[in-house]
């Protein structure tokens, strides 16, 4: 029977999955936004499995508004990048340094 | 039984799709598999009972955000092979902190949950089956969570005008109309009368 700790064992897949995919492509933004996708799905994974096994619906309320950040994060986050590769002609963490003073 | 299998199918292509996310070689196919590890996800949410979350994922993410990331992948003209050259020199490192997070997460997974089955003292809206899962979630959302319901819209409307205004850039030559010019016109300076003689016609 499937229980709780299935679903547990699956999301931490899935954030390490996002974790991994992170380290992987330091040459590639859009990636890492990806991973970043992936690492909020884990999370959501995680609220809606709670909810559903301890019979509360607040964890899928919850869940809802990780949904709304994440997707917020997202459209400023590509657009970050959209306005950095104008500038800039590239989308390697390496070469983000215009800050650096 | 059916479900075990549902669950076990829709687990695997998940943890599968979301490897050859990051790995792949080209950003379009990483778009791909992460719409399919979406989906499947959506799946394994509809298993544990919650339609509705389920459909919003598969309605936001395959819907907007995915399509958001095909825009951008196709929009920059990034090229391929320079942006793999990176993952030698990083793998282990990565592999090690990843195998590591996981080993705390599932340590604590199973020490949390497995040792007994875990039980809320007291449930804020306990599930009742007899109500659709959409109908009890609207009347939680607009009833105890609406001041919160209203901070995520303004959450939403705050990223979108942040994003017009991140993206937008005048460009050089475009005429835009112009309403108090419009406004301060009058009919003296837009139009004359003239006299003309007939058989002449009108000189402009």
């Amino acid at each position: 029977m499937i229980g709780l700790t299935h679903y547990l064992v699956v999301a931490a897949i899935l954030f390490t999955m996002g974790v991994l995919g992170i380290f992987l492509n330091r040459k590639n933004l859009i990636v890492i936004l990806m991973a970043i996708e992936l690492i909020l799905l884990a999370v959501n994974l995680n609220f809606v499995a709670f909810a559903g096994f301890l019979h509360d619906l607040v964890g899928q309320v919850f869940a809802m508004f990780v949904l709304t950040v994440a997707a917020g994060e997202a459209a400023i986050g590509l657009a970050i990048l959209v306005i950095y590769f104008r500038g800039r002609g590239t989308i390697a963490v390496d070469d983000v340094n215009r800050m650096k003073g | 039984m059916i479900q075990a299998i549902a669950f076990y199918l829709f687990a695997a292509v998940v943890v599968i799709s979301a490897a050859l996310t990051i790995s792949s070689r080209n950003p379009v196919h990483s778009v791909m598999w992460l719409i399919l590890a979406f989906f499947n996800a959506a799946g394994l949410m509809v298993l544990v009972g919650a339609e509705f979350i389920a459909m919003l994922l598969v309605i936001v993410y395959v819907g907007a955000v995915a399509v958001l990331f095909l825009f951008v992948v196709m929009m920059l003209d990034i090229e391929v092979a320079e942006v793999r050259a990176g993952v030698a020199r990083y793998f282990g490192f990565g592999l090690l902190i990843a195998a590591a997070l996981f080993a705390e997460i599932v340590f604590y997974a199973y020490g949390a949950v497995g040792t007994g089955s875990l039980q809320l003292a007291q449930r804020v809206a306990p599930i009742n089956n007899a109500v659709p899962n959409i109908n009890a979630i609207g009347q939680l959302l607009y009833t105890r969570y609406i001041f919160i319901f209203e901070a995520a819209g303004l959450v939403l409307l705050v990223a979108m005008i942040g994003a017009i205004v991140l993206t937008h850039r005048e460009r050089g030559g475009t005429r835009y109309q112009s309403i108090s010019r419009q406004n301060a016109r009058r009919p003296e300076e837009a139009t004359r009368n003239t006299q003309p003689t007939v058989g002449q016609g009108v000189q402009l």
